[in-house]
């Protein structure tokens, strides 16, 4: 396999504290890599790395089988979409795209019909000589690409550039950032604190927290089999649970309540069960399930996405449930008491 | 209603007080009188004498050249000094001490112009601390002669200077987004580059306006080029100065005054067209 992208042992020191802790991972070449983790997990850091403007306390960096050690920014076949965009104001949409194309000694003609290819690729045709001010935020967005992409790096690095956005047009972003990466077949990695952006886009996700990388994987085995506590609460939706005892194949909750999980290795203190996870008044023959007597609390109605508020009965743990996309459950009301079904493998255990 | 309109009138009666009578008033007395001329039977009549003799003597017109041209200079000067002064303050010391250290650069504005330049004849003077020690270790046997020089006139003028240009510069710059820069070296441009294409254009603003202040300080000026440039220095305000105080041909030093008026303004017109920048934006 090739990669295009190696990362060794990488870590970043400051003075205060450590950003990164050893850090390993390798990008396949023309893949979408998302790292995902709340702010402040070092993210930025290790981009800044790879790009070349923090220098890396120790580890090594290798783009194209080459060290990047000593590399300054300017040479590195690298380029970055910044979180500001970082639109050169003085120069209207033209010459923005075109800055780095200048600096390869091209042609006049060869660097204008580059630029036009890229500024047709993003949509962009008929605006070269709008000054940055005029633009819109997805515009400025498209122009920040089409300025890094046009130079043709190994890899587009890009610091969380969609939060800048308004929510419609994030959604809209997100899935032409997939097409444009798909289409250019260019490395894209992607920097985020959104789950949604990194689930949607990715080919492969790492989640980062305090410095390191939590578990690397594809988006769909991120969301069903999250591999630490972490994760699993970070990572889509989830119902945390904190967890007093676990014998004889029955985890007991703080609270008193107790659910069973079958053959666990280890010493678990954290039980998590997404919101679609439950059967709502399951019948009485399914066998290998949980059930939970419940009580509504709330009913949380979003289109699609309606949720159903629980309280355990007995106790003041709240389940969050999603219902079904019918309207079977559609009369059910606050106050109602129901069962709540979830089979054994979708209760996840970690051991923190 | 009536009422807030004459506590608005009372406010601003002070400002425009000093506005009619000591700006207006005087410039429109002084333009009237620098049309007036004395004909040989004694008689005051509307004559453009007083212009054309600046044109026809060339003292006058040379003089007026050569305070242009050192002015011009000395704004040059003082951009090239404080520019990386200014970089530096806004860009690469830390938040914490850049106060501080801006305030200290305020410190010769304390003191005042003339103790300024008193300052610079203790160093520039034939005896002066310069020269004692250049002989002191060895380099020359005589003194050499920089006070009373167009050279300890041109010091005293960009030390002067600094601070007008410092200042604009940097409030330029400082709202230069940092990544702007690594965006420009993470798409190849070189160091000379970035400053080239990114952070001059990016303060170019900053400037102008910096430049307009120092230039019309520096052209109308007349303590620093009298004292330091002594009797060699032939700088107009000097000529406008006798005009008034020597002959007492307050006709002619009126005309004077506002040909400098004029082709000070024509030359900031002219560098402002040359370098694409507008008042408006330069004055914001």
């Amino acid at each position: 396999m090739d990669y295009i992208l190696e990362v060794k042992a990488l870590k970043k020191v400051f003075p205060e504290f450590t950003a990164v802790h050893k850090i390993d991972f390798f990008v396949e070449e023309g893949g979408f890599f998302s790292i995902l983790g709340p702010s402040g997990c070092g993210k930025t850091t290790l981009l800044r790395m790879i790009a070349g403007f923090e220098e890396e306390t120790q580890g090594d960096i290798i783009i194209n089988s080459k060290s990047m050690k000593n590399v300054p920014p300017e040479k590195r076949p690298v380029n970055i979409v910044f979180q500001s965009l970082a639109l050169f104001p003085m120069m209207n949409v033209e010459k923005n795209v075109a800055f780095g194309l200048q600096r390869l000694k091209l042609s006049k003609d060869e660097i204008n019909s580059r630029v036009n290819d890229m500024l047709k690729r993003v949509g962009l045709l008929g605006y070269e000589k709008k000054n940055i001010s005029e633009l819109s935020g997805g515009q400025k967005q498209r122009v920040a690409l089409a300025r890094s992409l046009v130079l043709k790096p190994s890899i587009l690095l890009l610091d969380e550039p969609l939060s800048a956005l308004d929510r419609k047009l994030r959604e809209y972003m997100k899935v032409e950032l997939k097409v444009l990466q798909k289409e250019l077949g260019t490395t894209f990695i992607y920097i985020t604190h959104d789950q949604s952006e990194a689930l949607v886009m990715s080919d492969k996700i790492a989640v980062m927290n305090k410095g390191r990388f939590e578990q690397i994987d594809t988006p769909k085995n991120l969301y069903r089999n999250p591999k630490t506590a972490f994760v699993a609460g970070f990572v889509g939706e989830n119902n945390p649970f904190d967890i007093q005892s676990y014998e004889n194949n029955i985890l007991t909750m703080k609270q008193g309540w107790s659910i069973v999980k079958k053959d666990l290795q280890i010493k678990p203190t954290k039980l998590f069960m997404r919101p679609e996870a439950f059967i709502i008044n399951p019948s009485d023959d399914i066998e290998n399930i949980n059930r939970i007597e419940v009580t509504i609390k709330t009913v949380l109605f979003d289109g699609s996405n309606t949720k159903l508020a629980v309280n355990v009965n007995g106790t003041t743990d709240e389940i969050k449930v999603s219902l079904p996309q019918n309207a079977q459950f559609e009369d059910l009301c606050e106050g109602d008491a129901i069962i709540l079904a979830v089979a054994y493998d979708d209760v996840k255990c970690y051991e923190e | 209603m009536k009422k807030n309109n004459l506590t608005l009138y009372l406010l601003l009666a002070p400002v425009l007080l000093w506005l009619i009578l000591l700006i207006v008033l005087p410039h429109i007395d002084l333009f009237i009188s620098s049309f007036k001329f004395e004909n040989d039977e004694g008689i005051m009549v509307w004559s453009l004498n007083n212009y054309l003799a600046f044109f026809e003597d060339e003292i006058y017109w040379l003089t007026f050249l050569k305070t242009a041209f050192y002015s011009i200079a000395v704004t040059a000067l003082a951009f090239a000094i404080t520019f990386p002064v200014a970089f530096y303050l806004s860009k690469v010391v830390s938040l914490k001490y850049s106060g501080f250290m801006t305030l200290l650069l305020l410190i010769p504005i304390w003191v005042g112009e003339l103790v300024t330049i008193y300052g610079w004849m203790i160093l520039l003077s034939d005896n002066g601390v310069i020269n004692h020690f250049l002989i002191y270790i060895g380099i020359i046997d005589t003194p050499i002669n920089m006070l009373y020089t167009d050279f300890s006139m041109t010091i005293g003028l960009v030390y002067m200077s600094m601070l007008f240009m410092i200042i604009p510069v940097m409030s330029a710059l400082d709202s230069l987004d940092d990544n702007l820069i690594e965006a420009a070296s993470d798409l190849g441009a070189s160091k000379w580059m970035i400053f080239k294409q990114i952070i001059i254009p990016y303060a170019m603003p900053g400037i102008a306006s910096g430049s307009i202040i120092v230039f019309m300080l520096i052209i109308g000026d007349y303590v620093a080029p009298n004292i330091l440039g002594g009797k060699s220095s032939l700088w107009f305000t000097e000529q406008i100065y006798n005009e008034f105080l020597a002959t007492f041909n307050w006709n002619e030093g009126a005309a004077f005054g506002f040909m400098l008026l004029f082709l000070s303004s024509a030359i900031i017109w002219l560098a402002l067209k040359l370098s694409g920048q507008k008042l408006e934006r330069v004055g914001s």
